[in-house]
């Protein structure tokens, strides 16, 4: 079924894969959000109990979904792996230092004789939750903002920026997109709990740290928003493939491509909406409004960023270097054959979706957490 | 088309890979292992509705737990390093080594993770049935993910199924069938799998071997020992074949890497299998010394196990260096090796015709570059080596293969002598009675991670300097860092993961002492 596309139509099915999985994983971020909020909203030690038993059972699938996004970029694109991996290498150790600490942490926290002591685990938690988020948004900011590296005619790549994506993070619009996921996460996190967990005062707490969480992701958000409508942008001649600065560039990729901005469009009206309701009603399925919106606004940036001839992974030290989803794609063949795989992806949607609803059809209660199960 | 490359810089990041992939690997037998011994104990107690047998079952899944953690903690660093530490690699061999990474993420890691959140809290909450059933996929799943990734690892020791795209640069894929049922990753995958149950079963002997010696919980222990003696004596049986499989296809993709094993230096006909011995230290080709400061060996039986020939010539290092030998080809056909000097002087042509193509397209000069192409073609298969310069440096170390080669097949003999042992007392009813047996039970834990261990060593010592097969050495596949900034990461995830594996065996022993509880959890 995929044998009759073409290349280039491959690359666009993959850079869709790619937006979707990114736009899921940032939606699953709720889990670091909520490690960052452990002693905010948890004032005795069940109630934090109950919150990291709440997260425990989720960061599994946050933790995956980033293997399988990495993954699937480096089979689809690897000249974006090579490049950016190899060349922001703090960057990336620091984020992936941060998934090291997180993965023992709900396992060994509760354990007797755990050697570093559950403060310490905690601590992990916490810093997986600033530094992952922070760190993961400025990753992202970079498709829009570029980065100094050179591909030579072999197609090796060469970093230019001396501090190895230590710079990435000096860039005031990398960091306000950092931030604004980091909000995002803790703003999708309070309304997980709100959902999951059973206990009157994490939800009084929880209802109202997120007004102080909402107001910094809405200012965060929009300040990259704005900036990124009025900026030049990265653009290829899809037949010369020069790469360019083109005026406007992601306004008007937003405005070629009608069904990408009704998707940002219905993704931030969304997640508004899963937080306003949650504010000002008795509503507790804020979680889903909001998810589903922020995966609509990721997919939809992603899409921006890659789509309608622009270069996904601008260079700003050498134009000519910028990746675009043709130069930095695998070849035809193994497009080809990740495609068939690609036909898994909705038959693991539904199974992780039935195991959810399994595991979930009762709130995480007090009660629970002495019951002969596995508790963190 | 690689410029000077800082030979620290390599160490370094070879140091890095090999640290956190043998850390990696200290978890993850266990899981491969564990997850079916679960399973089997779990489908006893559905079957028969002993709560002795979920008692069990839920025990052995507390330590498979937090063994879990760890290895999914140790894992993640590993397929990420591809691109921070081997970019160039990434992009010479991503349109291949990509596929099978993000099949494993798609296929492997979410059926494990999911249907462990069943296995962990799903008791109260869904079927008898469907927990046993989620018991099984976390098996399946985990034993999924070896085989992607050891499809992976089995192509860079024997690349198949590719051709170099000159316009990209690259390797690209041909055919995904002959990459997935390449018979040195099928022997790869089988031998990893069987040794990793080889593994979990001894690990779960020895457990309870010393609840037996403390006195305690003796059913649970006894028909742990059971299922674990059988599992393991069939699985190490299935071991030594699968590890004869692995050793023949070595002999026939990486010569080099079976010399080293075998400590050969000059190469003869009807070679034998060295069963103990010590090859001379500082030993190098043509320096007169002896191989060996002593050695006993079988006759022929390298030559009769390498190439199904007693009487067949295995090449020694000095050979494979030096070339010269006769020897037959995929095709059936005699060809006499080249030397390592001739390969180097075609991998260089192979590379300078690579860049005057590229040269040519620029100039848009048609004849020129077809020209440079044909060069390049004849000359291909021995890119890689145009990276060299010394031939001696197509030599891996040879003690360390060696030593690690035999430490793992000698334990490999005794692992299945102590499951016969251990099955034979059981069913004469005398374990109990036998201390001995017992205390070497438990101390044969260790020895099975020091033989799983040694079966990476031979894997990957023996194959430098190549990460891919003749096509890209090391050196050429290295990110451009400072060497300084790969030290830094190697000290921080030494650091990290020695702390992390002192929380792991703590808190493990804690929950062995603690012992099963009365419904578990
Ligand atoms: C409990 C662990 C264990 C035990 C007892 C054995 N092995 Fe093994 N061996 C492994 C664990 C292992 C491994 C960790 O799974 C390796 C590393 C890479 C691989 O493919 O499997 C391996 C690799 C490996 C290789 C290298 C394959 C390659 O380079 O591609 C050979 C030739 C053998 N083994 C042969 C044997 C033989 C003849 C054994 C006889 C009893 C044996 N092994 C026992
Ligand atoms: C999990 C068990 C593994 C262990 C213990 C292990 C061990 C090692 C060691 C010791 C080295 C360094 C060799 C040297 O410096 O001489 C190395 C290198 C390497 N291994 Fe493995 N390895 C493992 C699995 C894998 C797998 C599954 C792959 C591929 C999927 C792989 C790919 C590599 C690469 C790319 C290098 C770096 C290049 C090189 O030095 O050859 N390894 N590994
Ligand atoms: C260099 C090669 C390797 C890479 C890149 C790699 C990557 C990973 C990653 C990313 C995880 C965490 C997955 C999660 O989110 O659950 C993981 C866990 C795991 N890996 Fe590896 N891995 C490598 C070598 C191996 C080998 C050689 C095997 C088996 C033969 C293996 C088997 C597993 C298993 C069973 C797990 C589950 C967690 C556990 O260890 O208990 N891996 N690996």
């Amino acid at each position: 079924m995929f044998e009759s596309l073409s290349h280039l139509v491959l690359q666009q099915y993959w850079w869709i894969i790619i937006s979707l999985l990114g736009a899921i994983l940032v939606f699953l971020l709720f889990v670091q959000g909520g490690q960052t909020l452990i002693y905010t909203l948890g004032k005795t030690d069940m109630e934090r109990r109950l919150i990291v038993n709440s997260l425990g059972r989720k960061w599994e699938f946050t933790f995956t979904t980033l293997v399988t996004f990495g993954g699937a970029f480096f089979a689809s694109f690897p000249l974006f792996y090579s490049t950016s991996f190899g060349g922001a290498y703090w960057v990336w150790m620091l984020i992936l230092f941060a998934f090291i600490i997180q993965a023992v942490s709900y396992e060994f926290r509760s354990k007797p004789d755990n050697f570093l002591g559950a403060k310490t685990y905690e601590t992990f938690l916490f810093i997986n939750g600033l530094l992952g988020t922070i760190l993961l948004g400025i990753a992202v900011a970079t498709f829009f903002t570029g980065s100094e590296f050179s591909v030579n005619e072999m197609n090796f790549s060469k970093w230019e920026g001396a501090a190895r994506g230590l710079e990435l993070a000096l860039n005031p619009h990398n960091i306000s997109l950092g931030l604004a996921v980091f909000f995002l996460a803790r703003v999708l996190a309070i309304l997980y709990f709100m959902n999951n967990i059973d206990d009157e005062n994490i939800f009084s707490r929880s209802k109202k740290q997120l007004i102080y969480n909402a107001i910094p992701f809405l200012v965060f958000f929009l300040v990259f928003v704005i900036w990124l409508m009025f900026i030049d942008g990265f653009a290829y001649d899809p037949v010369s493939k020069k790469v360019s600065y083109e005026s406007f560039k992601y306004l008007h990729n937003f405005l070629q491509m009608p069904l990408v901005m009704i998707i940002f469009l219905l993704g931030v009206v969304f997640v508004l909406l899963g937080i306003g309701k949650s504010i000002f009603t008795i509503c507790t399925k804020g979680i889903w409004v909001a998810g589903v919106g922020t995966i609509l606004t990721v997919l939809a940036l992603f899409l921006v960023a890659g789509f309608n001839n622009t270069a996904f992974y601008p260079s700003t030290y050498d134009l000519q270097s910028s990746l675009t989803i043709e130069n930095a794609s695998s070849s035809k063949y193994t497009l080809k054959a990740m495609s068939y795989v690609s036909l898994m992806v909705p038959f693991v949607i539904a199974y992780i979706w039935y195991a959810w609803k399994l595991i979930n059809n009762k709130k995480i209660d007090a009660e629970e957490m002495n019951e002969d199960i596995h508790i963190y | 088309m690689i410029e000077h490359i800082d030979s620290a810089l390599v160490n370094w990041s070879r140091a890095q890979f090999a640290l956190t992939a043998l850390y990696h690997w200290l978890f993850v037998p266990l899981t491969l292992g564990i997850t079916f011994i679960i399973a089997f104990m779990e489908t006893l107690y559905v079957k028969t509705g002993d709560p002795e047998w979920k008692k069990a079952t839920k025990f052995w899944m507390t330590l498979f737990g937090i063994n879990f953690a760890i290895g999914v903690a140790t894992g993640i660093i590993l397929e990420f390093e591809f691109g921070t530490n081997w970019s160039n690699y990434s992009w010479f061999v991503g349109d291949i080594f990509g596929a099978p990474l993000a099949i494993e993420g798609i296929m492997a890691f979410f059926m494990e993770s999911t249907f462990i959140a069943i296995m962990f809290f799903g008791w109260n909450k869904v079927s008898k049935k469907f927990h046993l059933i989620s018991t099984w996929l976390v098996a399946i799943g985990a034993n999924l993910s070896a085989l992607w990734i050891l499809v992976a690892n089995g192509w860079m020791q024997s690349p198949v199924g590719m051709h170099f795209n000159p316009d990209t640069a690259r390797n690209e894929m041909l055919n995904f069938w002959e990459v997935l049922f390449s018979p040195v990753a099928i022997n790869k995958f089988l031998h990893t799998i069987t040794s990793a149950y080889v593994l979990a079963s001894i690990f779960v002997i020895g457990v309870s071997a010393w609840f037996l010696l403390k006195g305690r919980e003796q059913l649970l222990a006894k028909r742990s020992m059971i299922i674990a003696a059988i599992f393991g004596l069939i699985s190490s049986l299935f071991l030594v074949y699968t590890g004869d499989g692995s050793a023949y296809q070595v002999a026939q993709k990486q010569p080099m890497k079976l010399a080293a094993m075998e400590g050969l230096y000059e190469g003869s006909e009807g070679a034998g299998l060295i069963l103990l011995g010590m090859p001379t230290p500082g030993k190098e080709i043509n320096d007169g010394k002896d191989n060996f400061v002593f050695k006993f060996e079988i006759p022929k039986l390298l030559s009769f196990l390498g190439y199904r020939n007693a009487d067949a010539f295995v090449p020694g290092v000095k050979d494979i260096v030096e070339g010269g030998f006769e020897y037959e080809d995929k095709n059936g056909e005699l060809q006499i090796a080249l030397s390592a000097l001739e390969k180097i002087e075609k991998g260089k042509l192979a590379i300078s015709a690579l860049s005057d193509y590229k040269k040519a397209q620029k100039l848009e000069d048609v004849v020129k570059q077809e020209e440079s192409l044909n060069i390049f073609r004849e000359n291909f298969k021995y890119f890689g080596y145009g990276f060299l310069n010394d031939p001696k440096s197509i030599i891996p170390n040879v003690p360390i293969t060696f030593y690690s080669f035999h430490i793992m097949v000698a334990l490999g003999f005794y692992f299945i002598l102590l499951f016969a042992l251990v099955l034979f007392f059981i069913f004469k009813g005398k374990l109990i009675d036998k201390k001995w047996l017992l205390r070497l039970a438990v101390i044969t834990i260790p020895l099975a991670y020091i033989a799983s261990l040694s079966g990476w060593v031979v894997a990957e010592v023996g194959r430098q300097p190549w990460t891919i097969q003749d096509l890209l050495p090391t050196v050429a596949s290295v990110s451009q860092i400072d060497a300084s900034a790969v030290q830094i990461t190697f000290w921080l995830f030494t650091l990290v993961f020695t702390a992390l594996l002192i929380a792991e065996l703590k808190i493990m022993f804690k929950q062995i002492k603690i012992g099963p509880k009365e419904g578990g959890h």
